[in-house]
């Protein structure tokens, strides 16, 4: 027996999402009960790391296999979910999913740099938006997306905040790593230019590598002909 | 409720705030419009600009927050600072030596758009994922139903079943029998098979509860062996000497419940 097949089977019966760790403890446990079974004892010690790797390769067969359905892991759990298209069946089937309203624009904003840059203190977020962010904070906090996290070791010693395993749950994600350009975002400080062009009323400075947005819808390439490059 | 609360509160945000969220925002808009990079921006007319605006929501009468005036008076600086030569510039006490406000301010601006990227990043998972519906399996009494039951309830345990009814019976009763014939075997029948469709199972000395005598025991147990004979009727216990469950056979229609009856009937 394959150890995917049986990963599959197990999360396709599973009453909720389950982790590596308990699907790990689900194969000794049937390995325990196999009365001379060789093929259920051969999973008695598989170690987490394999289970992961081998869900990993399940996902991309299932995949590659463009189904109605995949194998998705949400907040370090694994689940078959559907595909997003075929949405308009299924609420017609189950009804319309029980979800609270959708997030307002400064809440998003708020909840991305809270995601990115966590731990971070409400001095630190007001900063990047430039705005108060009290009610906003209020919002995250009661939807349980963001909770305190600790204190920051500076004067006044002010809260810290991060996002909650309810926030990957809620966009889908894996984990923090698999947040949209995660890592352009997350730790790398906006430093400055060597070169600033001073004198130059256009301001045409130099960017530092990480500062150039890879989106294409903000039109703002990396300035190759900038003075003092 | 609570999505009309919310936005009634977010349509009074926008008239404060026009569509703007906050000063960066509104420069961020700006510099969109004048299809320019961020690093590419004239600051200069972009400060004349976002006075513009400010005057304009003046004019409509819209709250102007406070975080605006501050960003109309740096930007205002920055202008002033632009119109001297870079030798009589001044430096501001206490800012790092060569700290450039409109480097500050562009710094930013750069990483304000990054994070309003990601939001909209954010929002399109977010619209992804009411659309995803996770797999429920069967509720979790299917499971649970069967296999946990011991399948062999033998006509013996029947018997010693209702036999300690009797001896409880006859403790609580020992004189009028008045109305022999109160119970039939078939209304007995009727009767379990109607408790049966309302409550789904049945323990074995819940049958006999409301028995009044010896007789309508006998009666109630001997139309039980009737319906199991019939195989109307799924017997299980949980355990040697405990409890036993009475069901359809139409939901205890497994194997081994079937096997349960077989003993039981052939021998009645």
């Amino acid at each position: 027996m394959e150890l995917k097949f049986v990963l599959e089977s197990l999360l396709f019966s599973a009453q909720k999402p389950l982790n590596a760790r308990e699907l790990k403890d689900i194969l000794s446990e049937a390995a325990e009960h196999a009365e001379g079974d060789e093929a259920v004892k051969a999973f008695k010690k598989v170690r987490e790391e394999l289970v992961t790797a081998v869900l990993e390769e399940l996902a991309r067969e299932h995949e590659t296999a463009a189904r109605s359905y995949r194998l998705v892991c949400v907040a370090g759990a694994w689940q078959f979910v559907s595909q997003p298209e075929f949405a308009p069946w299924l609420k017609a089937l189950v009804g319309v999913k029980a979800r609270p309203s959708r997030l307002s624009q400064p809440a998003l904003e708020t909840l991305a740099i809270i995601a990115y840059r966590q731990p971070i203190t409400r001095a630190e977020i007001e900063q990047v938006r430039g705005v108060a962010v009290d009610g906003v904070m209020q919002t995250l906090l009661e939807r349980s997306l963001v909770e305190q996290t600790g204190r920051a070791e500076v004067v006044g010693r002010p809260m810290t905040y991060g996002t909650t395993p309810l926030f990957l749950e809620y966009f889908g994600l894996r984990a923090l790593e698999d947040l949209p350009a995660a890592d352009e975002l997350r730790r790398i400080p906006v430093t400055k230019p060597e070169t600033l062009a001073t004198a130059d009323p256009g301001l045409a400075t130099t960017p530092p590598e990480q500062l150039s947005l890879q989106n294409p819808e903000t039109k703002t390439e990396k300035v190759e002909t900038a003075p003092g490059q | 409720m609570n999505q009309r609360g919310k936005t009634v509160e977010m349509a009074e945000y926008k008239v404060k705030f026009e569509v703007f969220e906050g000063p960066l925002d509104l420069l961020l808009y700006l510099i969109k419009k004048e299809e320019v990079d961020i690093y590419d921006v004239n600051l200069t007319d972009l400060a004349a600009q976002f006075i513009e605006y400010i005057d304009v929501m003046r004019m409509l009468d819209l709250e102007v927050a406070g975080e605006f005036l501050v960003m109309a008076s740096t930007l205002m600086y920055i202008k002033s600072r632009e119109l001297l030569p870079l030798e009589q510039q001044v430096q501001v006490e206490g800012e790092e030596d060569g700290e450039d406000p409109r480097w500050e301010l562009i710094r930013q601006l750069v990483e304000y758009k990054k994070f309003k990227d990601a939001a909209t990043q954010l929002q399109a998972l977010e619209a992804r994922q009411e659309n995803v519906f996770p797999r429920l399996p069967g509720k979790p009494e299917l499971a649970m139903e069967t296999p946990r039951m011991k399948p062999e309830v033998s006509l013996f345990d029947l018997l010693n079943a209702v036999s300690a009814i009797l001896k409880r019976v006859n403790q609580r009763d020992d004189s009028k029998d008045v109305f022999e014939d109160k119970w039939t075997v078939s209304e007995k029948i009727e009767q379990i098979m109607k408790a049966l469709a309302e409550r789904g199972r049945l323990i074995f000395s819940e049958l006999f509860a409301g028995a009044t005598s010896r007789t309508e025991v006998v009666v109630t147990f001997l139309a039980l062996l009737e319906l199991i004979r019939l195989r109307q009727l799924g017997i299980t216990q949980a355990e040697a000497f405990g409890e036993i469950e009475i069901s359809r056979a139409a939901e205890a229609g497994t194997a081994p419940a079937e096997g349960a009856t077989q003993p039981a009937g052939t021998e009645n």
